[in-house]
């Protein structure tokens, strides 16, 4: 498991940001895993100072705090993309071919599952079911749920992202 | 004890709100905005229909509803027009929802071609519970479902909402757990135990301080109800719960949903605000001197935390790990209280039954299973979505009758029920009425009711290696069998679906599962080779075929095809696959004739599609040898 080490102002800012989350909590074990989901909603990922602070102020070993982190599916150890994408590999995807979805994301993108593109635009992971069994195959681009993809569909959404970024870019 | 005047006052406001828009001048449009909705687009027509209507000045309510169970047909529209029967329209995209607001919401026009079906028995319109599937359909739990706003409390009390607790309130606690023993009520999250002696035993355990907590942890990929209901009908899970923590004598309450599911957590959170506004929640609920709250705590991605004490330590916030039982929640939980631990459905099923009493609800379904069976049907099936039947439905019932069959005239081989602790069941078996034991004869179980359809082109070998590979990735590592164990039979499942299966590994392979089953402390380890068991038993054909053949019957498995355009079939004139090639692996060789280079090539199978119906060129070959190119 690689934990990404951080410059010093990003993990001051990190530490920051956690303590400003843990003050709304109270020292209970029972709020480590709602404390944790809020602090990644904040940064993203679980940096591992901000994982050190959140044990001291539960009184818990680090120890504890990385084996609950590791433990779930959910929690990150690596800074995520802009764009969160996400393959659905559950029984339905599965069969209806979303290991073709997740191999077209995998080339198109150039990483592998668990991985961010190297200009921080997109991380790729996969997700065991996201219940839109009925849809299927689906992928989640951040929170919006695409039905029946395919790999043509792969490289219009990606297309599509580009197009509106150069929008963007160009300010219109 | 209870205070009369508090639930009538609610309860009126709340008809008269619901009157009001229903029984009012105004159409009222409803556009199923549940996750299943949400992915088809539903957020678009639903912003294409408010845009038309104030373009075109025209007034009408429109109101967002949770999923009909309908999802084949996503985007749903309802419209109800004053006079007229509510009409129910599928597959709506903005531009249709467009043209309904013109022709029917402000015209004279039903529009019949988009409908599905009216939504009452009429003289004019045939109704959509004319159709087949209805036939065999008995809506209990997934009554409210697409029907109702699941973010307005007062929608679920017009429909007769929070009147079971009121009638529980003025009972006593030890009558309402008589009442759901006698109703034969089982545990809907798959295991089946009866829901009156959980209670029971939870009630006479010791302690002041005891918990409720509902399982949405419905991690079973293929399974959907348990999202559908939360999406479309909450209340009725936190009235089950309230009436359940009356009956336990429980001061606090839980949900524990999947992170995977934000809108669920989102119109729970509402839900839950509402209800305590109302008083049907929180101190003195409805004036009575019973307290009663509830938090919602959002899981975080790990399969093994659906099993009960999994979930209890994941609250604790410790690794979901499973421990031994006895002691059984019942009288050691979370945080060592006394803990009721029921699934979404079984809760859901709760006010109904306290409503119209347990001689009701025993009527229906089979002798050791009553009520009714959720299942989510999704895979190689015409109708996908939910559907709720009673117990004692046939297989075959659900999946041609209701489901309407397989879709493209293929053939079926196959019904994955339960997860990945069923099985997968054969045509054999599909005339096998369904309920909690019926099904464990033949390798599988009923579980959560998550039913995954397998045609003609689906390998059975693959199916095995994707469930193993599931379970191996779930497994929490706490039992050396189910940690090693799975690992083993995924690595040799691997081998056979690339070509590289010996014959002796389909021997270790039903040791290793037999093993697993016997070595493994909760249900994920005992049920996980289930499939394996259950694709050995019905179809070692496959197996063999993958392993002395290096060939895949159902042309499934990378490994072991190859895409081949026929050259005498392949039209000239033609290039739709090269231009669809994702790859750019086709390229047209000097006659014209389009080729595939092999080493390129990733089986992603866009040029079948791509290829006119008309010269049907391509085809997979197994064992994947291409003919030379002359």
């Amino acid at each position: 498991m690689i934990v990404v080490e951080n410059s010093t102002e990003e993990q001051e800012s990190n530490i920051q940001e956690t303590r400003k989350i843990l003050k709304r909590f109270g020292r209970q074990r029972g709020n480590l895993m709602p404390i944790l989901q809020k602090v990644q909603g904040r940064l993203g990922y679980l940096p591992s100072e901000a994982m050190s602070e959140v044990a001291a102020f539960l009184d818990i070993p680090e120890m504890d705090v990385f084996g609950v982190v590791t433990f779930y599916n959910q929690f990150r150890l690596h800074p995520p993309g802009k764009h969160s994408i996400r393959v659905c590999l559950g029984t339905a995807c599965h069969m209806k071919g979303g290991h073709i979805i997740l191999d077209s994301w995998k080339r198109r993108l150039g990483i592998n599952q668990g991985e961010t593109t190297p200009d921080r635009e997109f991380d790729l992971d996969t997700v065991a079911c996201v219940g839109c069994c009925a849809m299927a195959p689906v992928t989640v681009i951040d929170e919006q749920v695409e039905a029946r993809i395919t790999p043509t569909k792969v490289d219009g959404i990606l297309l599509a992202h580009k197009l509106a970024k150069e929008r963007a870019e160009r300010g219109d | 004890m209870k205070d009369e005047v508090t639930f009538r006052k609610i309860e009126s406001q709340a008809r008269a709100h619901w009157n009001e828009l229903y029984d009012g001048a105004k159409p009222v449009i409803m556009v199923g905005t549940a996750t299943c909705g949400r992915a088809a687009g539903a957020l678009d027509v639903l912003q294409a229909i408010k845009d038309e209507l104030s373009g075109q000045q025209a007034d009408a309510y429109v109101v967002e509803v949770g999923c009909m169970g309908h999802c084949y047909a996503e985007p749903l529209v309802i419209i109800a027009k004053p006079g007229q029967p509510p009409m129910s329209y599928g597959y709506v995209t903005p531009e249709i929802a467009r043209r309904l607001v013109i022709d029917y919401v402000i015209g004279e026009d039903p529009s019949l071609e988009f409908t599905l079906g009216a939504l009452e028995e009429n003289d004019l319109i045939p109704s959509i519970y004319d159709l087949p599937r209805f036939s065999y359909e008995k809506h209990i739990v997934l009554e409210n479902c697409g029907h109702i706003d699941p973010e307005d409390i007062e929608h679920y009390i017009a429909k007769g909402g929070y009147e079971a607790l009121n009638k529980a309130l003025t009972m006593q606690p030890v009558e309402i757990i008589e009442e759901i023993k006698r109703s034969g009520l089982r545990g809907m999250g798959g295991a089946g135990f009866p829901a009156g002696r959980k209670w029971e035993a939870c009630r006479e355990a010791r302690g002041r301080s005891k918990y409720v907590i509902c399982n949405g942890d419905e991690g079973d990929p293929g399974a959907f109800m348990d999202r559908a209901i939360l999406e479309s009908d909450p209340h009725s899970v936190i009235e089950g719960m309230i009436i359940a923590a009356y009956a336990v004598g429980a001061r606090h309450g839980y949900i524990y949903v999947r992170a995977e599911y934000p809108l669920a957590v989102h119109r729970l959170e509402i839900a839950l605000r509402q209800a305590r506004r109302l008083g049907l929640l929180g101190k003195g609920i409805l004036g009575s001197s019973f307290s009663f709250d509830i938090k919602i705590f959002q899981g975080s991605g790990a399969f093994v935390c659906g099993e009960a004490t999994a979930l209890v330590a994941s609250i604790e916030g410790k690794p979901g790990l499973p421990r031994h039982r006895p002691p059984r929640l019942t009288t050691s939980g979370l945080n060592s209280k006394p803990t009721l631990l029921n699934n979404v459905k079984t809760l859901a099923f709760v006010p109904r039954i306290i409503a119209n009493g347990a001689g009701w609800f025993a009527q229906i379904g089979t002798e050791g299973s009553k009520g009714t069976a959720i299942f989510a049907l999704a895979g190689k099936v015409v109708n996908t979505g939910l559907t709720e039947v009673p117990m004692g439905t046939t297989l075959r019932q659900v999946i041609f009758d209701v489901g309407g069959g397989i879709p493209r005239g293929k053939r079926f081989k196959a019904v994955q029920i339960g997860g990945p602790s069923g099985g997968c069941l054969p045509e054999s078996a599909l005339d096998v009425p369904i309920d909690f034991d019926s099904l464990r004869g033949y390798g599988a179980m009923m579980g959560s009711g998550g039913m995954v359809v397998l045609d003609e082109d689906d390998c059975m070998v693959e199916v095995a290696r994707y469930f193993q590979e599931f379970t191996q990735r779930e497994s929490c590592g706490k039992c050396t069998m189910c940690r090693l164990g799975t690992k083993q039979m995924l690595e040799i499942l691997e081998d056979i679906t690339i070509g590289q299966g010996r014959m002796e590994d389909i021997d270790t392979l039903h040791e290793l599962a037999l093993d697993v089953k016997a070595g493994s402390l909760c249900g994920l380890g005992r049920t996980a080779p289930n499939p394996v068991l259950t694709t050995f038993e019905y179809f070692r054909d496959e197996y063999e075929a993958h392993i002395k053949e290096k060939r895949c019957p159902a042309l499934m498995c990378p490994e072991l095809i190859a895409y081949y355009i026929l050259p005498d079939k392949c039209e000239r004139s033609c290039d739709a696959c090269i231009g669809t090639c994702t790859v750019e692996a086709i390229y047209s060789n000097k006659k014209r004739i389009k080729v595939i280079d092999q080493e390129k090539c990733v089986k992603c199978g866009t040029c079948l599609d791509a290829c006119p119906p008309q010269y049907n060129a391509i085809v997979k070959l197994s064992p994947p040898v291409v003919p030379e190119e002359k």
